[in-house]
């Protein structure tokens, strides 16, 4: 007798998971529906539907979570990186912060997701985390797999550093070196590019995590190692006699560092951009977290349609506070404030100059469209 | 019971028991059933799979093997930065299964002698065994690798400065390069005398094996064996005219030695992490294997004369094998899955690799696929190898 109830009950279940599934059309009238049902495999125009979304939803789950996701690291002095106290602090992270701030009004409404390289464009395409900020470098195959690349905080190149007795100076004197490199980096296939390009031969030693490349470079396992030229100047301060090591003038590639969104929400990828703009269009109108408050009564109109006092540049229509801009340089300050506070002449991780991400009013390449 | 209910349809019962009190039909429809549940719910993944693929724009296809992989990788096969993802794979794969086979052997021969070492009546000896095998079997394999790549192979005298040993073999962080073989044109003739050494070899030992079980009287079979088999390749070396095998040896350069044999401390430390960590368990298998033959046996050889070690190799070990055998398929296939763990210490195996064509090829699902695909692939194939031979040794009981 029990065995036939139990016998009923799974053939009730079947019928129910059979007629679930063999529904198809009748069953899923409504497309936009089927991504949530997950049994409508047939529905030609689910995932149209779902890719053109008009967006709102990371908006939406971000304010009812009360926090940013956001994908950055705990290893890379100057972009993420934890300070004497154990807090989380960098380029990057600032960032997250800023974002944190317009989304939410808070710096420290962000709930910090730690990803090695190599995890970071699987969280990012599976939506795990709303915002990538983690010195990734925009490449047209990562914008078509990956996510959306919002704007380029950050111009770095390849760089390579050795140890100065090794008397080498520009790559062709690494004619037979071993390198060591990050796994599933960018650097990684520059690294054999530039190589292959110059007819040089060397043998490439990868590993997953970041502290390893450098530990075995330093333990002399490698005779260069090789990664954007922020990083290795970060990585030369960690080494336990910096000036032992040189850091070549060669740029062996472009690395637009870009915090990157999800695919198929418009609206985030906006919020997340214009964020970025506001960091670099206060700084070209001066705004900066010490003034912001006595900004508010000056005449400029840009500054006062930045600052919400009037006017507006289509805050409300992203779903912002109108005086978001203000919160944001309040909590972390304008673009050029977050750098140097890092990287500026007494910044906490190590000096590197602007060159190209001074503002394009100095001649660099930081320029934002304007904010109206 | 059919007289209790002779109102039933006919169509309702079988040998005059209701449909759903006979046992056979329920065990039928509830295999049915059960089998139709798991095929639903498989089935269910599957598309759920397809369907976040779908919508979250992830590629399934396997096209992208052919792509040009652009990464250069540290050590294998014949592979330069120009080839596929497919060729990169296929490095993993070999590397992997490198490092497998070797650390497989290698486990088995420290096992054996640890689990003799254990058993022994010798109280240091017996106590060196116990401390090692409890040590190693409490440390995580992971916390053991980091250890023997960065503790001890990083550690080793800069490649300038490398230990020079007579080979000419150098030892340094780099790894340890020894000189190579290389063949000429006479090693085809030569190999012909390598291959008739052994026929010859086994022949004769059969021959006199069987002389001497007649006979009674002592062949040396092993001896007059052994002497062919190395005498015909010897003779052969001097007899095919040009040397059949010349060295290459390593030749350091600018930064690196160039040419020769070259064992790379990744693969030095993962082989060395899973051979002493597999071999704990294996000591284990083999100990709880001897100590099961019973008691009776090692009095019954020593009773008929026969030395301690002909009592461990003809008496103990085949009944041993019995009872060892299955657990020890099980450490072969721990060690061929934790291999896996070389991802830590940068040794380029098939799910190091599979990583690094997943993020520059973004093909997650795909690859992970093919990734599991090789392990489930492998273990099954060690298992049924495995199996085969613990079916040969079995004893037939009477």
């Amino acid at each position: 007798m029990k065995r036939l109830s139990l016998l009923v009950v799974l053939l009730s279940l079947l019928t129910l998971i059979l007629s679930a599934c063999g529904g198809e059309a009748q069953e899923c009238p409504e497309c936009p529906e089927c991504p949530e049902a997950g049994e409508c495999p047939e529905c030609p125009e689910c995932p149209a539907v779902a890719v053109v979304a008009a967006g709102g939803e990371i908006l939406a789950a971000v304010k009812e979570r009360g926090k940013v996701v956001c994908g950055s690291r705990t290893d890379l002095l100057g972009f993420g990186y934890l300070d004497e106290d154990g807090l989380n602090v960098g380029f990057d992270i600032d960032f997250c912060r800023a974002v944190a701030t317009a989304v939410l009004g808070d710096p420290e409404a962000v709930e910090f997701v730690f990803l090695t390289a190599a995890e970071r464009g699987p969280a990012l395409q599976t939506g795990e985390i709303d915002l990538l900020s983690r010195n990734v470098t925009w490449t047209s195959s990562r914008d078509a797999q990956w996510g959306n690349f919002t704007v380029v905080l950050f111009y770095d190149g390849q760089g390579m550093i050795v140890r100065k007795d090794s008397g080498a100076t520009t790559l062709d004197d690494l004619d037979g070196a071993t390198v060591c490199v990050t796994t599933g980096t960018t650097t990684e296939l520059n690294l054999a590019d530039n190589f292959r390009g110059r007819g040089l031969d060397f043998s490439a030693v990868t590993f997953e995590d970041t502290a390893s490349v450098y530990s075995a470079y330093e333990d002399g396992r490698c005779d260069a190692a090789t990664s954007d030229k922020s990083q290795l100047a970060a990585i030369r301060e960690g080494l336990a006699v910096p000036d032992d090591h040189y850091i070549m003038e060669v740029t062996m590639s472009k690395e637009p560092l870009t915090p990157a969104v999800p695919q198929g929400d418009d609206m985030w990828f906006d919020i997340v951009k214009t964020v970025a703009y506001t960091l670099i269009n206060a700084e070209e109108l001066g705004i900066n977290s010490g003034n912001v408050d006595e900004m508010m009564t000056n005449d400029n109109p840009a500054i006062k349609r930045l600052l919400g006092v009037e006017g507006s540049f289509g805050q409300e229509d992203l779903g912002l506070d109108v005086d978001f801009a203000a919160n944001v340089i309040r909590a972390v300050g304008n673009y050029g404030e977050i750098y140097d506070r890092y990287m500026g002449p007494d910044g906490d991780a190590f000096e590197l100059p602007r060159g190209p991400n001074k503002l394009w009013t100095d001649g660099g390449l930081i320029y934002a469209p304007p904010l109206r | 019971m059919t007289t209790g209910r002779p109102s039933l349809p006919a169509l309702f019962t079988r040998r005059g028991v209701p449909l759903w009190r006979d046992v056979q039909v329920l065990q039928w429809a509830a295999q049915i059933v059960s089998a139709i549940i798991v095929i639903g719910f498989l089935a269910f993944f599957a598309s759920n799979v397809l369907r976040a693929a779908q919508v979250r724009g992830l590629s399934l296809g396997y096209d992208f093997l052919d792509l040009t992989a652009g990464f250069d990788l540290p050590e294998g096969i014949e592979y330069t930065p120009a080839d596929s993802f497919g060729r990169a794979f296929l490095v993993g794969l070999v590397n992997t299964a490198k490092v497998a086979m070797v650390g497989i052997v290698l486990a088995t021969i420290l096992g054996t002698i640890t689990a003799l070492a254990r058993l022994s009546s010798n109280w240091l000896v017996s106590k060196i065994a116990s401390v090692y095998i409890e040590t190693v079997r409490n440390i995580p394999l992971l916390v053991q690798l980091f250890f023997w790549y960065f503790a001890i192979f990083q550690q080793l005298p800069s490649v300038q400065d490398s230990i020079t040993w007579p080979g000419p073999m150098y030892l340094s962080q780099r790894g340890l390069y020894t000189v190579a073989p290389v063949t000429t044109e006479s090693f085809g003739t030569w190999m012909a005398f390598v291959a008739a050494g052994i026929v010859l070899a086994l022949a004769l030992r059969s021959m006199l094996l069987r002389h001497q079980m007649q006979t009674g009287r002592d062949t040396h079979y092993g001896l007059v064996a052994l002497v062919v088999l190395i005498g015909m390749p010897l003779a052969g070396w001097f007899l095919v005219g040009e040397v059949p095998l010349v060295t290459d040896d390593p030749v350091m350069g600018e930064f690196n030695f160039t040419g020769g044999l070259r064992l790379t401390p990744e693969f030095a430390a993962l082989l060395t992490g899973l051979v002493i960590y597999t071999g704990a368990f294996t000591a284990e298998v083999v100990r709880a294997g001897i100590q099961a033959v019973s008691r009776g046996q090692f009095d019954a050889a020593r009773a008929v004369g026969l030395s301690s070690s002909q009592t461990l190799r003809l008496v103990v070990l085949p009944q041993a094998l019995r009872v060892i055998i299955p657990p020890l398929i099980s450490q072969y296939l721990n060690l061929t899955k934790n291999s896996s763990l070389a991802i830590a210490i940068g040794y380029a195996d098939v799910f190091f690799i599979g990583k690094t064509i997943i993020n520059q090829a973004g093909r997650a699902v795909p690859v992970f696929s093919m990734v599991m695909a090789v392990y489930l692939c492998a273990s099954l194939t060690t298992s049924v190898v495995m199996n085969i031979y613990n079916r040969r040794i079995q004893l037939v009981e009477r």
